[in-house]
């Protein structure tokens, strides 16, 4: 079995605080991976371990190694943008640009050196085709995208993402800002979207990791506590503290 | 209930003095400058080279000139360095830079115009003199010691309106592989657009009105400038200038001058903030920030 993404010993501390310990994961291509965990416990750091983005706050060291197809992924400048192209992320409040649907999508594109306008408008609308936006937004691509309501703002938001290519899609709590039914079509989406990508979602809906994912991992305080499949952890939990989670009974 | 009426009529009345206090002015102005430009008649006033107050010329043409030039100069200058500096200082120095370096700009706007104007006629028009020719008093060295002037305006409300982009943007635009320059000028220059017209507008309205630095390094002729080395009387200096003497029709045509220059300000702000009005994603980011903050 090849992994897409996979930790050896991955730990993280902000200052004196240690935000992760020992995180050993491997996380299958082309499928849904969920991790559970209740507010604090580090899920959506590790989240942000793969496409780097910790780095962004001072006062961050990591320990361990962090596998992308097999290839640990660098430390320092180089690769950075190449690593972010390859492992994109979903915010959880819906992040669209303050300019028109069109340059949002066309954003990632640019930034990796796509100018001509042939190209990016082909680009665009395969993007939004793969969100199912195309139909709902092709006569309104001008328009500005913080006019959007919020479900299509998400969607448009993975369309950006899809524009570039990645390979990986990290997903943080990304229905949190959303209502049911618009949750429900998010879903629905990713599980269109994980016959081609590898998915990652951090989610504190466990209802939520159990309808989407295939695998599933618990953590608390930092630590991965169990990692399995997801009819396992939420059917037959191993541990007594993700029975106690899963159960409802704290978090 | 009595007493907080009784606080808020107070409040009314010193409010309403404030506001009546720029009326009085406004209209006293105007009653003044009016009846001068309807005997010359404003075609005359406005484009007549000839400013010879003594026998009854009044034109004031070479002083617009004079304003604008020195206005659009300070601007070039106030906003290159101090747009330059607010991206600097918001994305890429550490915050707690920010704290000491920013605070230290905003000190520049409280140094005294005539000091700005001493340095300029101490330093800067030697150096224009030997170094570009000229009287080295000119729209050059004014534009200078404007631009200066208006550098903490620009830079410190520049830095507020980039500090307000909300932060998401920036890490959607990184996450997608973006670095942080490509971040700044495709994504939170946009957002930050109105705050910076209006940087730029307050900016420009310090820098028509300024008086005392122009008329130290200005030169005052009352000739049209043909180019930037060339000496300039601007409109404020005009009135500066010859208040001090001036009576009956000439005083009056230095209140019409103080018309005019009225009138220039009161477009320049409008075209800036209808210019602000047309950029639908910067107003749309502060409406996102707004909805954010609740």
């Amino acid at each position: 079995m090849e992994y897409k993404l996979r930790t050896e010993n991955l730990g993280l501390h902000y200052g004196d605080f240690c935000a992760l310990k020992d995180v050993n994961i491997s996380i299958r291509p082309q499928a849904i991976t969920a991790i559970i965990g209740p507010s604090g416990c580090g899920k959506s750091t590790l989240l942000r371990c793969f496409n780097r983005m910790n780095e962004l706050i001072a006062g961050v060291r990591t320990s361990g190694r962090i596998l992308l197809d097999g290839r640990a992924v660098h430390d320092g400048a180089a690769g950075l943008t190449q690593l972010r192209k390859r492992v994109g992320m979903v915010f959880q409040r819906p992040n669209p640009f303050p300019l028109s649907v069109f340059d949002n999508v066309a954003y990632g594109p640019r930034v990796h050196g796509m100018h001509k306008g042939a190209d990016l408008e082909a680009a665009v609308e395969k993007a939004l085709r793969a969100t199912a936006l195309w139909d709902a937004l092709k006569d309104k691509l001008r328009a500005p995208a913080l006019g959007l309501p919020a479900e299509q703002q998400q969607r448009l938001c993975i369309s950006r993402l899809a524009a570039v290519e990645p390979e990986v899609l990290l997903m943080d709590e990304p229905c949190s800002a959303l209502d049911p039914i618009a949750t429900e079509h998010i879903e629905e989406l990713m599980r269109e979207l994980a016959r081609r990508y590898t998915i990652v979602i951090v989610t504190h809906n466990m209802q939520q990791a159990a309808r989407v994912s295939s695998e599933t991992g618990f953590m608390l305080l930092g630590e991965l506590v169990e990692f399995g499949l997801t009819t396992a952890i939420f059917k037959n939990p191993s541990d007594k503290r993700t029975e106690d989670y899963v159960t409802g009974r704290y978090g | 209930m009595r007493k907080e009426k009784v606080i808020a009529g107070v409040l009314a009345a010193l409010a309403l003095t404030a506001i009546s206090a720029l009326a009085v002015i406004a209209s006293f102005i105007f009653k003044e400058g009016l009846p001068i430009i309807a005997k010359v008649g404003l075609a005359e006033f406005i484009f007549s080279g000839n400013w010879h107050p003594l026998d009854g010329e009044f034109g004031i043409l070479p002083m617009i000139v004079g304003s604008l030039a020195v206005t659009a100069g300070a601007m070039v200058i106030g906003v290159v360095f101090g747009l330059g500096c607010a991206v600097l200082l918001t994305q890429f120095c550490p915050p707690r830079i920010v704290s000491v370096i920013k605070p230290s700009i905003e000190l520049l706007a409280g140094i005294p115009s005539v000091v700005y104007g001493f340095m300029g006629v101490a330093i800067l028009v030697p150096l224009i003199r030997e170094h570009l020719g000229g009287p080295g008093l000119s729209v050059l060295a004014s534009s200078v010691v404007l631009g200066v002037m208006v550098l903490p305006t620009v830079t410190s409300i520049s830095v507020d309106a980039l500090q307000a982009v909300p932060r998401a943007y920036f890490e959607g635009s990184v996450a997608l592989g973006a670095t942080v320059w490509q971040t700044t000028h495709m994504v939170t220059l946009r957002a930050a657009r109105s705050g910076i017209v209006a940087a730029v507008i307050l900016g420009m309205g310090r820098a028509v009105g300024e008086t005392m630095a122009v008329i130290m390094v200005a030169g005052n002729t009352l000739d049209l400038p043909h180019s930037i080395l060339d000496p300039v009387r601007t409109l404020t200096s005009n009135i500066a200038l010859e208040m001090g003497y001036a009576a009956g029709d000439h005083r009056k045509a230095l209140f019409a001058t103080a018309v005019v220059l009225l009138a220039i300000i009161m477009v320049l702000n409008s075209i800036a903030l209808a210019v602000s009005r047309r950029l639908p994603a910067g107003r749309q980011a502060g409406r996102a920030a707004k909805a954010a903050a609740r």
